[in-house]
């Protein structure tokens, strides 16, 4: 009885240890697929359509390493996660990565056993108030209700902001972010706080999108991005740069259309990226043609945001704060040489 | 040796103590328990070193750092500066308020339907079983959301409220209610309410102690409600009425003042009652039809009218099948109210393992707080019925 049962915590305790040191990229190699948790559905940023097919800017992320390690940018098991689940599906070892605009905050980063691997969005908190209700700034939202997503910064920036400028609120929260639209739809509050750029795609998916007006005020940084377990440095990397591929293909005039033609005739800094040049493959420990892979399969960082959140899109978001950092914006990225 | 050494002895004495039964059974009941012990020790030692290895905080000091977020309903003083702790206290004492409306409720519900089932009347009978056979097998997450999408979504906003004489109104925010507020001398109406109690529970006894000895019956439900209500009515009206109400006002976007009850927690309550009431009438419909039908037979040959005959012959034989069976009903109540998740309504689920959880990543330790206390809640709830079930098994037997 004893020995079976030291037998049975020691098959346990084995199976945790193991899991945690994996290496997730050999895992993911092995599999042929890349598992990626993504929002439950959020215009712009990761949406199925009617076949079931995902498409938006978090979506582009998964994509952009599937096509970096698997050489194939559909290769991607797209797992569907609300706010409070993301976290620990993350832990647990259920999917991969997350790609599921998630703003990178002190703690996340340092008690969840959690690590960003860069920003592919920089958003801002605000809020979406009914037409008829005749309000120009949040500073005059004293008293309102307010609809929330659960288990978000928002949630916390909210209570910050109401309490700075000494007004009153009701918090109402919902599980979801279709719900959270429900609710806001249907009356029971005045007021949908939520980033910048899920107000947008909120917004379209109102029943009269005209009668909602998102006020001028950003209450808050939000940088979102990808997030890996920590502890994993190569899978790490591998996340990292592939992200940092998309910003560096925009920034080098690199994208789906023009990739082949500058294989042959591109730039050293251009084909370095194409893999011509250099063996930044090699010390990811993927295929030399990974950056290849995704500017062709998946695009530049600039195709990917026009495509799913800007001219392109419904949403019509401006590039901002998104744009190169040489024309104005924060996109920067890191030499890949 | 030891067996040899005990026949040469003779038969008289004790065996070895390793040969004794009783010494056996309970050496390894202990080599039981420690095994298991060192089981749950190496899986907790392993977890909390593996979730050190991928740098995941644990231990409990995040109960006593900020929160930093607001919540729908308090029952206790609660804003955003309040501790993790406190969110913990918030969500417990809303898991117990829609727990226990949901339980006077649906006992009073399910009581009724029961009994409704025993109707000479074609109708009201008809109506007990289509009502069970309806809710009970509706899923209850399907009913808590009909009753908050579609029927409370379906309620007016603000502006255009449904207004009962400027005091209460009801709209998609939730039913306001006008507020007593006590003035100087409020204390002598509660001190006449205590008094009520009292007088109400001596004056019982004193009837059914008259009617063992004399027989004869005094009309103990009209009295008590005299006394019950009565006296404190009574003592308003000498201190010349110490309350005034706080009503309702819409100020700005919503109402203020007065008191909030808010869809939420409506939507939930009427789902959890009504489900539950299903349950409970088929406990009482079980309970009622255990009782042999020669029971009401005599009670009908001494002349007691059909009224009495269920108040005073069946029902009391039928509740010691009844109770047990409430007892488990309560209980999956009590459970069943974490699908406040679903709507919002700020209950121990959605608060603590919803946001608190989310906010800090502190699952184990929240899950197993969690864990803690519906256990605790259903085992007072357990331990209250078994109480009272062995009072009305007593009470059979006399």
């Amino acid at each position: 009885m004893l020995k079976k049962l030291t037998t049975a915590a020691a098959v346990l305790s084995m199976g945790i240890a193991a899991s945690a040191q994996a290496g997730t990229l050999d895992d993911v190699k092995e599999r042929g697929m890349l598992s990626c948790g993504v929002s439950t559905g959020l215009a712009g940023f990761s949406q199925k359509d009617e076949k079931g097919n995902w498409s938006g800017m978090d979506v582009d992320v998964c994509k952009a390493v599937a096509a970096a390690v698997l050489g194939d940018a559909n290769k991607v098991q797209y797992k569907p996660l609300t706010a409070k689940e993301r976290f620990t599906a993350l832990q647990s070892g259920e999917v991969d990565m997350l790609s599921r605009n998630t703003t990178w905050t002190l703690t996340r980063d340092a008690s969840l056993g959690l690590n960003f691997a860069g920003v592919n969005y920089y958003d801002g908190q605000g809020f979406m108030v009914s037409k008829n209700l005749g309000v120009k700034s949040a500073l005059e939202l004293d008293g309102a209700a307010v609809c929330i997503h659960a288990g978000t910064t928002t949630e916390l920036n909210l209570a910050d902001y109401f309490r700075a400028n000494g007004m009153k609120y009701t918090a109402i929260t919902f599980d979801t972010s279709d719900q959270t639209r429900a609710g806001f739809e249907s009356g029971r509050c005045d007021v949908l706080t939520s980033d910048q750029s899920q107000l947008y795609a909120i917004r379209i998916g109102l029943k009269n999108p005209s009668n909602a007006v998102v006020l001028p005020e950003v209450i808050s940084k939000e940088p979102l991005g990808p997030v890996v377990r920590q502890g994993d440095d190569a899978w790490f990397n591998v996340v990292k740069w592939s992200l940092t591929a998309m910003i560096e293909a925009e920034y080098l005039g690199l994208d789906s259309s023009n990739a082949d033609k500058m294989v042959k005739t591109g730039s050293p800094e251009q084909q370095r990226l194409l893999g011509v040049e250099g063996d930044s493959g090699e010390k990811l420990g993927i295929g030399q043609k990974w950056a290849y892979n995704i500017v062709k399969q998946v695009g530049s960082y600039g195709e990917s945001f026009e495509r799913n959140v800007g001219k392109g899109s419904p949403l019509q978001i401006s590039r901002g704060q998104n744009a190169q950092w040489n024309k104005g914006g924060l996109m920067y990225s890191n030499p890949i040489r | 040796m030891t067996n040899a050494s005990s026949s040469t002895k003779g038969q008289g004495s004790a065996p070895a103590f390793y040969n004794n039964p009783h010494i056996r059974a309970v050496f390894y009941q202990i080599l039981l328990v420690a095994a298991l012990g060192y089981f749950l020790l190496t899986i907790i030692g392993n977890t909390l070193a593996n979730m050190e290895a991928r740098g995941i905080k644990t231990g409990f000091d995040f109960l006593t750092t900020t929160a930093g977020f607001d919540i729908l309903m308090s029952l206790i003083p609660y804003d955003a500066s309040y501790t993790y702790l406190d969110t913990f206290y918030v969500g417990l004492l809303n898991t117990v308020l829609v727990s226990a409306i949901g339980i006077v409720l649906a006992t009073i519900v399910g009581f009724i339907m029961g009994v409704a089932y025993f109707s000479p009347n074609w109708l009201i009978r008809k109506a007990s079983v289509v009502y069970v056979e309806t809710f009970r097998n509706i899923p209850l997450l399907l009913q808590v959301f009909f009753w908050y999408f579609a029927v409370l979504a379906a309620l007016p906003n603000a502006r255009n409220s449904l207004n009962l004489g400027d005091a209460f109104f009801l709209n998609i925010r939730g039913l306001y209610l006008p507020k007593p507020l006590e003035e100087p001398g409020a204390m002598v109406v509660y001190v006449a309410m205590a008094v009520a109690v009292v007088g109400t529970w001596f004056f019982v006894r004193y009837a059914k102690k008259k009617q063992d000895l004399e027989g004869t019956q005094l009309p103990t439900f009209r009295i008590s409600l005299a006394i019950l209500l009565g006296l404190p009515i009574l003592a308003t009206l000498v201190m010349g009425v110490p309350f005034h109400l706080e009503y309702p006002e819409l100020k700005g976007f919503n109402f203020r003042g007065g008191i909030t009850i808010i869809p939420e927690l409506m939507a939930l309550a009427i789902a959890l009652t009504i489900y539950t009431g299903a349950f409970i009438a088929e406990a009482v419909r079980a309970g009622i039809q255990s009782v042999p039908k020669g029971q009401t037979e005599a009670a009908r040959s001494i002349g007691l009218k059909d009224s009495k005959i269920m108040k005073l012959i069946i029902v009391p034989q039928a509740m010691r099948v009844i109770v047990p069976l409430l007892n488990s009903e309560y209980q999956s109540l009590v459970k069943n109210s974490t699908l406040a998740t679903a709507i919002g309504y700020p209950d121990l689920f959605t608060v603590f393992v919803g946001t608190s959880l989310n906010q800090t990543g502190q699952a184990i330790e929240i899950v197993f707080m969690t864990i803690a206390v519906y256990f605790a809640v259903n085992m007072t709830i357990s331990f209250c019925m078994n109480w009272f079930n062995r009072r009305v098994a007593l009470v059979e037997r006399k």
